[in-house]
């Protein structure tokens, strides 16, 4: 048979088939497919969905900006002259060299490095060099209009403090997008809106996006590998927990109550648990004492597509960016908060509690290895099938943490995007 | 903090060397216990990014205040904390003995290499110590010790201290 040279590559993805139990089974090729990379961050990051971005405190007055990702896009999330907040691709519209090299900064407009080519702070090409040539040479043509090349200027969403993008332009409005249980759920995380910003813990993980959003959609693997949370009695399978998945499986939320009257005793649950060490104590229990902040005796924390977790372990606030580099590769940029109220007591707590979680967390280490063990075992064997069954096959919400259904739901949602 | 401890009874550089040796030593060991002993009971150790560095960020990637904390670093590494085994070697270079001030402050530069079980070794951290060490029953010890890493993103997981 004749190929040419231009004829596009094969995509395996496409000509394979999803197993017939449907989102009970989970085969191993979706974590190692370039293409279908490629095809996720069409259909997801950079198609009709909201992306978060950064806090608005990020960005405090005109001409701040700080550069964040939308899927595999670098974009700029700006404060301008009104006082609105743009976020605008990182992407000079002459060339497509970057315009901004740098993570944050404070500046009048934005000037591309390569050609010099100028753009005022919501993205509008202000002016180029050379436009009318040189010495009566050169110079762009009459009918050149600056107006038409402006920087991509996502549309942009805020909501007590945070700041969301989308490069969708049939994207429900942030609201529709979230649902109404998502959205009362960050209205008690995020408070007053008034947030001030901690720091960022960022690292590398040698996996496939969606094996970190499953671990953020799976209690099942919660109190089992991470026996700190259960030592300490922080997450246990014996305490009242809500796996909820919303829309169809677009978002998950995983609520679950604390007891410090559970914390560290044993039960005929905990007693299965091999893993709960009894006689493991702490010398300073600050570190796993939380103050009850939100009157709700409540530990929730949930998952929004495609790209964020919000995080609420103890006092520890975090907004969990999960930034896919490749089909084997994602950067987890966590970015802790707490609010301007906060006294001072609480904003120790959170610093101190956040040892629990980031690159070295003494709960969250035990995710980025079991997940950087896992991607090469899927790239090894495409064809084999993870089962997903705890909990039943379908992807009704449940009480209990013992459930896949968070993470069958999620599958259920992508099947349907990805027609697969 | 006393005159003493930024006056005669200051260490020398030479003393800091050397501290500052066995201090690599006892981790690149992987003898935790000893690691503890480095500490005065009312230190901070703070392992931080320069990101929040820079920018007055407080939130670190570990932080211990007082030794309890310094103890159950070590005590949930061995108890709780699920990871591949690994073998870590330290480099520690450009001590830099800083002058004035309230008490005795250092600095020195690490290279934090990295080799798992099963793959060739890696750089997995960069950056540099900001010490204070003091005399302390005729020993020398960290009352803090800042270790500011370069690195943008750390790879995978930071497991062990810096």
């Amino acid at each position: 048979m004749n190929t040419t040279v231009s004829e596009a590559p094969v995509s395996t993805w496409q000509a394979r088939r999803w197993p017939q139990e449907r989102e009970a089974r989970i085969p191993a090729w979706i974590y190692s497919d370039p293409l279908l990379f490629q095809r996720e961050m069409e259909v997801f990051h950079h198609g009709p969905t909201w992306n978060f971005v950064g806090l608005e405190c990020e960005v405090p007055a005109a001409g701040a900006y700080k550069r964040s990702w939308v899927g595999t896009k670098s974009v700029l999330m700006v404060r301008d002259e009104e006082g609105g907040i743009q976020v605008l691709e990182n992407r000079c519209a002459h060339r497509g060299a970057p315009i901004c090299w740098e993570n944050k900064g404070v500046v009048k407009d934005f000037t591309c490095p390569y050609h010099h080519w100028n753009y005022d702070l919501c993205g509008n090409l202000q002016g180029l060099p050379f436009l009318r040539g040189a010495m009566g040479k050169g110079g762009m043509p009459r009918d050149f209009r600056k107006d038409q090349h402006g920087l991509r200027r996502l549309r942009v969403a805020t909501r007590r403090g945070l700041v969301w993008a989308t490069f969708g332009d049939a994207t429900p409005d942030l609201e529709s997008y979230m649902g109404e249980e998502i959205l009362a759920l960050l209205d008690r995380t995020l408070g007053s809106g008034r947030l001030r910003l901690l720091g960022y813990n960022r690292q590398l993980l040698p996996c496939n996006w969606k094996l970190y959003l499953e671990n953020s959609r799976d209690p099942y693997h919660a109190t089992l590998l991470h026996s700190f949370f259960l030592t300490f009695g922080l997450l246990r399978t014996d305490t009242a927990f809500r796996a909820v998945p919303t829309l169809g499986g677009r978002h998950a939320i995983m609520a679950s109550t604390y007891s410090a009257a559970t914390a560290g005793t044993q039960n005929e649950v905990t007693k299965q648990l091999a893993s709960l060490k009894t006689d493991f104590v702490l010398q300073d229990m600050d570190v796993v004492k939380p103050v009850d902040e939100f009157g709700d005796s409540s530990m929730i924390n949930f998952s929004v597509l495609p790209s964020v977790f919000f995080q609420q372990h103890g006092n520890s606030l975090a907004i969990r960016h999960i930034i896919p580099k490749s089909e084997s590769s994602t950067e987890l940029s966590w970015t802790h908060y707490g609010f301007a109220e906060d006294d001072p007591a609480m904003h120790e707590r959170r610093i101190k509690q956040a040892n629990l979680m980031g690159p070295a967390g003494y709960v969250a280490v035990d995710d980025s290895e079991v997940l950087a063990q896992m991607q090469p075992v899927a790239e090894s064997a495409p064809d084999s099938v993870q089962v997903v069954e705890m909990g039943g096959r379908d992807v009704a919400a449940q009480e209990t943490m013992v459930t896949e259904a968070l993470i069958r739901g999620f599958y259920a949602y992508y099947r349907e995007k990805m027609g697969l | 903090m006393s005159r003493q401890d930024s006056g005669a009874d200051a260490p020398t550089r030479a003393q800091l060397r050397d501290f500052y040796d066995d201090y690599a030593l006892a981790l690149d060991d992987g003898d935790l216990d000893r690691w503890t002993t480095f500490f005065t009971d009312d230190c901070l150790y703070r392992v931080v990014s320069r990101e929040n560095f820079q920018e007055g960020l407080p939130l670190c990637t570990m932080e211990c205040r007082g030794i309890a904390m310094v103890r159950d670093r070590v005590a949930a590494l061995r108890e709780t904390t699920v990871f591949e085994p690994r073998t870590l070697r330290r480099m520690v270079s450009c001590l830099r003995v800083n002058e004035g001030g309230q008490g005795a402050s250092s600095q020195a530069n690490f290279a934090l290499y990295e080799s798992m079980s099963d793959r060739e070794t890696h750089l997995l951290l960069v950056g540099r110590y900001l010490d204070r060490v003091v005399r302390q029953g005729g020993e020398l010890k960290f009352r803090e010790r800042v270790c500011v890493y370069d690195n943008y993103r750390i790879r995978t997981s930071l497991v062990y201290p810096v």
